[in-house]
C-alpha cells in the first residue's frame, strides 16, 4: 500500500524527485519515518526469509476451500495498515517475531526509503483456531489516492476487507474512498480502530463516526494497538467469522484471476493468481483466455510475502504461477488463464486502470534511446497501469508519452527507472487528457472522429477548429476539522471548484464534496491543503467525468525559443497567474549565462508575463598561482564536459533539474 | 626544515638542469615566520646549485604585524628584494571576520616599513565580496589604501572554502552568503578606479604601475618552468637533469614530518610527478594565459604549438565567433585575448575555448608537431 508516512507527505515534495537523473536522496529526508524500518532492519528480515525459501514444497491441498478466507486491509495513510500486516504476519509464524518486523510487505527500495508501499503485495498466513488450520491469504494494497485502480484491483481476488480507521484521527477522506470501493465490491467489511495506546486516542468517537459515514453498528469494531499487539488475535478470528469463504469449486476446470504480475529477469513473468476453480500444478499446460497463447507451469506455489513452492494451488487460493511467460502481453491483469483444451467462461475483468496524467519522457542523450525503452518495457511489466506510447519531438528527439494514475505514481515510476535502472531522463510537464470537439472538417478527417483526446499539448487544436473544448473533472472528498472549513473552501474556489455537498460527520468533523477541473489538483493541491490545515484535512477523488471549458494552449519561450517540456494547457482564466508563475520561478533556477536571457510566457503570439535572467557580469577565478592550476584546470574539464550534457534551448544552456523545479510548486495567486 | 629546504632545492635544481633561476618566492602558510636564517641559507643553495642573478625578483610572502621593522630589514639582508604583504582590508572588523590577527593599524605600518625598505616592490592584496560588505564601503578602502601603496595591489574576491570558521558561519547563517552581484560590482568599480591611479591590470587579479609586475607570477601564466619546494608545494618542469623531455605536474608530499622523512631519505619529498600531455599543456597555455592583459600571443602559442595556430583552432569556430561579436574576446593579429569585459567572465569562455582546442587537437593534420 502507498502508506505514506507521516503528515509531511506531500505531492508538492513528491515532484523534486522526477528530475531522475538529478534526484536527491536529500530531498527524501523531510518524509522521515520513525515507525519505519530502516533498510539494516530489511535486510535482517531478507535473510531470515532467505532460510525459509528453501523449505520443501508446501502440500495446499489441506486447505479445503471452507477453510480459506481471502482479505485485504484498507486504511487512510499512516493509520497502521502495515503495522497491523506485520503483526499478523507475526501471529500466524509466518515472520518470526522480532523487533526488527517493519513494514515487511514493502519489497521496493523505494517503499523502504520512503516509508511508502507502491505495490500490491500478498502473503498467505496459516492460522490454527479451534483445532481447525485456516489459510488466510492477506492481499495488501496500495492505498494512495493515484492507486483506487490497484486496491480494486486487488480487491477482486477478496471476499473481505479490514478497515483500519486512526482512533485519534477518526475517518479520513482515503478511509471514505476505500470503504465504498469494498462496499461496491460487495465485499464483508470489519471496521478496525487501531492505535488505541495512544493518550489522545478516542475510539467511542471513532465507533460513531463508522455508524454514521458507513452505516455499520459501533459494536462490530474491533478496537486495537497494532504497535502492541493488543487484540489482533481478534482481528484474525474476525476473519474467519466475518468473512465468507470464497465460492469456489475444486472439482471444476481450472479458472484463475491474474490479479498481479512481477517480472523476474531469470524466471519471467511471475503471475498472481488467485482460483476460482479447479486446480492448477507444475506441468499443466494453461491459455491466457486473452491472448489464447498457451503456456507450460513451471511452478506454482503460495507467497509468504516471497514466493514458496508448492505442489499444487487449488480453487480458492492465492498464489503465484510461472509459466514461462516472457513478455508483458501474455500475463495481462485480469486476464483469466484456464487448462488447455477445457475453456472457460472468462471472468469479469475489473476495472481497468486509467491514467489521468501523461507527460513526455525523453532520453538525456538519444544514444540512451534503447536502454530507456528496455528499462521502460521491464518497469511496465511489473506496472501494468501505465500506459505508454511513443512520442517525438524536435528539440528532444524520440521518446515516449506515458500515462500515470497520478503525480506520486509518476514520480515512483521515475525514481524506480533512476534506481533500479540506472536511467537518467527529461520529463515534460505533466497535463491530464484534455478533449477536444472538432468542427474542422479537415480536422476531423485526419482524426477520423470528432472528438479527440489530448495528452500532448503539442497537438492541442487552434480554437478556431474547435467547437469545445473538454476538461477531466473529479469528484473530490474532503474531511477536516471544522476550524480549517472556510480556508478549504477558500482553496477549493481558487481551484475552480465547485461544491456538491458539505456534511457534518461528528461534533467537529465536516466532509465536503467538490467536482475539481482534475489539472486544479494534479501538481499540489494535496500539498496546499495540507499546509493550510496543519496536516489535518485529508483528501480522496474518483473520476467523474468530463466538462467543457475554456482552454489555452500557453507556450514558455527562452529568448524567443519554445522551450518543449514547457508547453501547458491551461484555463484562460488562469494563464497569466500561470504564466507569471512559471516565469518567475524559471528565473530563479535558469544559471546566469554571458547574455540577458528573456523569459516570457505566450499564448499564440501574445506574451503575457516576462522575467530576465542578467547576464554574467564576473565568473573567474581570483586567485590562479602555481599551486592552484591542476586543481583549476580539472574544475574547468569537468565543467565544460557537463556543459555538454546541458539542454539546449537555443544558445541558452539550461540545466536538467531547472524544468522540474518550475513545475514542483504552483501557487495558489 | 632548513636543511631539508636547501636539500630539496639543491636535488629538484639538479633534476631539472635548469641553469639560471629569474626569481625566487618564498611563500604559502605563514612564511613570515621563517627565519631570515633559512631565507639565506635557500638562497645560497640555490645559487650554487644554478646561478641566481643579483637582479633577480626574490619575494616573501608577509602577514603584518605590529613591529615589523627590523624583521623586515634583517630579510632585506637575506636577500629578499620584494614583499608581498596579506593586508587583505583595512578595516578592523573585516579581518576579524577574515580570522587575521592584525590590525588595520598593524597593516598600514608594515606597509610603510616595507615600502621604506623596499621602494617600489611592495604588493597589497584587498578582500572583496565579503559576506555583507558594501560596494561603497569597499571602494573607500580601496581609495584610502591607494594614498598609502606602493606599485602593486592585488584585488580577491573571496572564495569560502569548507572548513573555515567564515563557511561555518554562513552555512548557520549567522552570517549572510557574499552576494556575487555585489563582489561583480565591486571588482568592476575597483579596476576602473586602479585604472585611473595609473594602474595595468596585467592579470585578473594583479594591478602595477611603473612597471612593477611581479615576474614570478607571470612565469605562471606563461606556462614557464618553475619548481615548487617544501611541504605540499607544487611544480612544473621538465626533469631535463634526469633526460627527461616531458614536462611534469609535480607536487611535494603535504605533511611536514613526512616530507621531511622523504627529503632525509632521498633528497627530495616529490609525492606526486605526473607527465602532462600536449594536448594538457596547451590547455593550460590556454587558461593560463587569458588570464592575462596580452593573452596569448602567436609568439607563445608557437612555442608550444607548432602545427597547429591559434587561428585553426579557433578561427572558424561559430561558438568563438560568437564571443568575438560580444566583444568578450579578441582574435588578431597579436593573437586571442579578453576584452576589458570578457577577463570578468573567463571562466565561462573557457568553457566555450577548451573543448574547442580538445576538438581542433584531435582533428589536427596527421603529421603531429612536437610541442614544448
Amino acid at each position: 500500500m502507498w502508506t505514506l508516512v507521516g503528515r509531511g507527505w506531500s505531492h508538492g515534495r513528491a515532484l523534486a524527485v522526477w528530475a531522475a537523473g538529478t534526484a536527491q536522496r536529500g530531498r527524501l529526508e523531510p518524509l522521515p519515518t520513525p515507525t519505519r524500518g530502516a533498510p539494516a532492519e530489511f535486510r535482517a528480515w531478507d535473510r531470515l526469509y532467505t532460510s525459509a525459501e528453501r523449505k520443501e514444497k508446501i502440500d495446499m491441498s489441506r486447505f479445503s476451500v471452507e477453510n480459506i478466507r481471502n482479505f485485504s486491509i484498507i486504511a487512510h495513510v499512516d493509520h497502521g495498515k502495515s503495522t497491523l500486516a506485520d503483526r499478523l504476519l507475526e501471529l500466524t509464524g509466518t515472520i518470526d517475531k522480532t523487533k526488527n518486523n517493519k513494514q515487511v510487505l514493502d519489497k521496493l527500495q523505494v517503499e523502504r526509503e520512503r516509508g511508502i508501499t507502491v505495490k500490491a503485495q500478498t502473503a498467505s498466513l496459516f492460522y490454527n483456531w479451534e483445532g481447525k488450520q485456516y489459510l488466510l491469504n492477506l492481499i495488501d494494497t496500495p492505498g494512495h489516492v493515484d492507486f483506487s485502480y490497484e486496491v480494486s484491483r486487488s480487491l477482486s481476488a477478496c471476499q473481505g476487507v479490514l478497515l483500519v480507521v486512526d482512533a485519534n484521527e477518526g475517518i479520513q477522506a482515503q478511509t471514505v474512498a476505500n470503504f465504498f470501493l469494498a462496499f461496491e465490491a460487495q465485499l464483508s467489511v470489519i471496521p478496525v480502530i487501531n492505535k488505541i495506546d495512544l493518550k489522545n486516542a478516542d475510539p467511542e468517537s471513532v465507533e460513531k463516526q463508522i455508524e454514521k459515514v458507513f452505516d455499520i453498528p459501533g459494536d462490530e469494531c474491533i478496537k486495537i494497538s497494532a504497535k502492541l499487539g493488543t487484540n489482533v488475535e481478534r482481528v484474525l478470528q474476525a476473519v474467519i467469522e466475518r468473512i465468507p469463504p470464497p465460492k469456489v469449486h475444486r472439482i471444476n476446470p481450472l479458472r484463475a484471476l491474474v490479479f498481479d504480475s512481477t517480472f523476474d529477469q531469470y524466471r519471467g513473468v511471475i503471475a498472481n493468481v488467485a482460483l476460482f476453480d479447479g486446480v492448477v500444478s507444475k506441468g499443466d499446460k494453461i491459455v491466457s483466455a486473452h491472448t489464447k497463447k498457451i503456456h507450460e507451469v513451471n511452478e506454482v506455489g503460495v507467497l509468504n510475502p516471497n514466493e514458496q513452492p508448492a505442489h499444487k494451488l487449488y480453487a480458492g487460493q492465492v498464489g503465484y504461477l510461472i509459466a514461462g511467460m516472457k513478455d508483458v502481453t501474455e500475463a495481462q491483469i485480469g486476464d483469466t488463464l484456464y487448462l488447455h483444451k477445457q475453456p472457460v467462461e472468462p471472468l469479469p475483468g475489473f476495472k481497468s486502470a486509467k491514467p489521468m496524467v501523461f507527460a513526455g519522457m525523453y532520453p538525456i542523450d538519444q544514444s540512451e534511446y534503447n536502454n530507456l525503452k528496455s528499462a521502460i518495457e521491464k518497469l511496465t511489466i511489473n506496472d501494468s497501469s501505465v500506459t505508454v506510447h511513443r512520442d517525438s519531438s524536435l528539440a528532444l528527439g524520440a521518446g515516449w508519452r506515458l500515462g500515470f494514475l497520478g503525480l506520486l505514481h509518476m514520480e515512483v515510476f521515475n525514481q524506480r527507472l533512476e534506481q533500479e535502472y540506472n536511467a537518467s531522463v527529461i520529463l515534460t510537464t505533466p497535463t491530464v487528457p484534455y478533449k477536444a470537439v472538432l468542427s474542422s472538417a479537415k480536422l476531423i478527417k485526419d482524426y477520423r472522429e470528432k472528438e479527440i483526446t489530448i495528452i500532448n499539448p503539442a497537438q492541442f487544436p487552434e480554437k478556431s477548429k474547435v467547437t469545445e473544448y473538454l476538461e477531466p473533472v473529479v469528484l473530490g472528498t474532503i474531511i477536516t476539522p471544522d476550524e480549517y472549513t472556510g480556508k478549504v473552501m477558500m482553496l477549493c474556489q481558487a481551484r475552480r471548484a465547485v461544491q456538491k455537498n458539505m456534511i457534518f460527520i461528528d461534533q467537529n468533523r465536516v466532509m465536503l464534496k467538490y467536482i475539481f477541473p482534475l489539472n486544479e489538483i494534479v501538481v499540489d493541491f494535496y500539498d496546499s491543503l495540507k499546509s493550510l490545515s496543519s496536516g489535518y484535512a485529508s483528501f480522496d477523488y474518483e473520476d467523474a467525468g468530463y466538462q467543457t471549458a475554456e482552454l489555452v494552449k500557453m507556450d514558455i519561450l527562452l529568448n524567443g525559443n519554445i522551450v518543449e517540456e514547457l508547453v501547458t494547457i491551461v484555463h484562460k482564466d488562469k494563464a497569466h497567474s500561470v504564466g507569471k508563475a512559471i516565469c518567475e520561478r524559471l528565473k530563479d533556477s535558469l544559471p546566469r549565462q554571458l547574455f540577458e536571457i528573456a523569459i516570457q510566457a505566450a499564448i499564440g503570439s501574445k506574451i503575457i508575463a516576462r522575467e530576465t535572467v542578467k547576464a554574467y557580469r564576473k565568473n573567474v577565478l581570483a586567485k590562479c598561482y602555481g599551486g592552484d592550476i591542476t586543481r583549476k584546470m580539472k574544475l574547468l574539464k569537468r565543467q565544460a564536459e557537463g556543459k555538454k550534457k546541458l539542454r539546449k534551448v537555443g544558445n541558452i544552456e539550461v540545466p536538467r533539474d531547472a524544468f522540474i523545479k518550475v513545475l514542483k510548486t504552483q501557487s495558489d495567486k | 626544515m632548513r636543511s631539508c629546504l636547501v636539500t630539496e632545492a639543491q636535488t629538484l635544481l639538479g633534476l631539472s638542469g635548469v641553469r639560471r633561476v629569474d626569481s625566487v618566492f618564498f611563500g604559502g602558510g605563514t612564511p613570515s615566520l621563517a627565519s631570515p636564517n633559512t631565507v639565506a641559507a635557500v638562497l645560497e643553495a640555490v645559487d650554487q646549485a644554478a646561478h641566481l642573478p643579483a637582479d633577480s625578483e626574490v619575494t616573501l610572502e608577509a602577514n603584518p604585524t605590529s613591529a615589523p621593522g627590523s624583521r623586515l630589514a634583517a630579510f632585506g639582508a637575506a636577500g629578499i628584494n620584494r614583499l608581498s604583504i596579506g593586508l587583505q582590508s583595512l578595516d578592523d572588523k573585516e579581518l576579524q571576520l577574515l580570522g587575521r590577527t592584525h590590525s588595520a593599524s598593524d597593516a598600514l605600518q608594515t606597509l610603510a616599513e616595507a615600502r621604506r625598505l623596499f621602494p617600489g616592490r611592495v604588493s597589497v592584496d584587498l578582500m572583496l565580496g565579503l559576506p555583507a560588505q558594501k560596494s561603497g564601503p569597499w571602494l573607500r578602502q580601496l581609495q584610502e589604501l591607494l594614498g598609502y601603496c606602493d606599485d602593486h595591489i592585488s584585488l580577491y574576491q573571496l572564495t569560502l572554502e569548507r572548513g573555515t570558521a567564515l563557511f561555518t558561519q554562513v552555512q548557520r547563517g549567522t552570517l549572510p552568503a557574499p552576494d556575487p552581484e555585489v563582489a561583480a560590482e565591486m571588482y568592476q568599480e575597483g579596476r576602473a578606479l586602479l585604472r585611473e591611479a595609473g594602474f595595468r591590470q596585467y592579470e585578473v587579479s594583479n594591478f602595477a604601475r611603473n612597471g612593477a609586475l611581479s615576474t614570478h607570477n607571470w612565469t605562471y601564466w606563461q606556462c614557464g618552468q618553475y619548481l615548487g619546494v617544501g611541504p605540499g608545494a607544487h611544480g612544473r618542469f621538465v626533469p631535463q637533469g634526469a633526460g627527461g623531455h616531458t614536462r611534469e605536474a609535480r607536487i611535494q608530499t603535504l605533511e611536514p614530518d613526512n616530507w621531511m622523512k622523504e627529503v632525509t631519505l632521498f633528497g627530495h619529498g616529490t609525492r606526486k610527478h605526473v607527465p602532462l600531455g600536449e594536448l594538457e599543456l596547451l590547455e593550460e597555455v590556454l587558461a593560463m594565459g587569458l588570464r592575462t592583459d596580452v593573452g596569448i600571443t602567436h609568439q607563445h602559442w608557437q612555442r608550444f604549438a607548432s602545427q597547429l595556430s591559434l587561428w585553426d583552432v579557433f578561427g572558424s569556430s561559430q561558438e568563438v565567433k560568437a564571443l568575438l561579436v560580444q566583444g568578450l574576446l579578441l582574435l588578431d593579429h597579436r593573437g586571442l585575448r579578453c576584452s576589458w569585459e570578457g577577463l570578468a567572465v573567463l571562466d565561462s569562455l573557457l568553457l566555450t575555448l577548451l573543448p574547442r582546442l580538445q576538438e581542433a587537437w584531435l582533428q589536427r593534420a596527421p603529421s603531429p608537431g612536437q610541442g614544448g
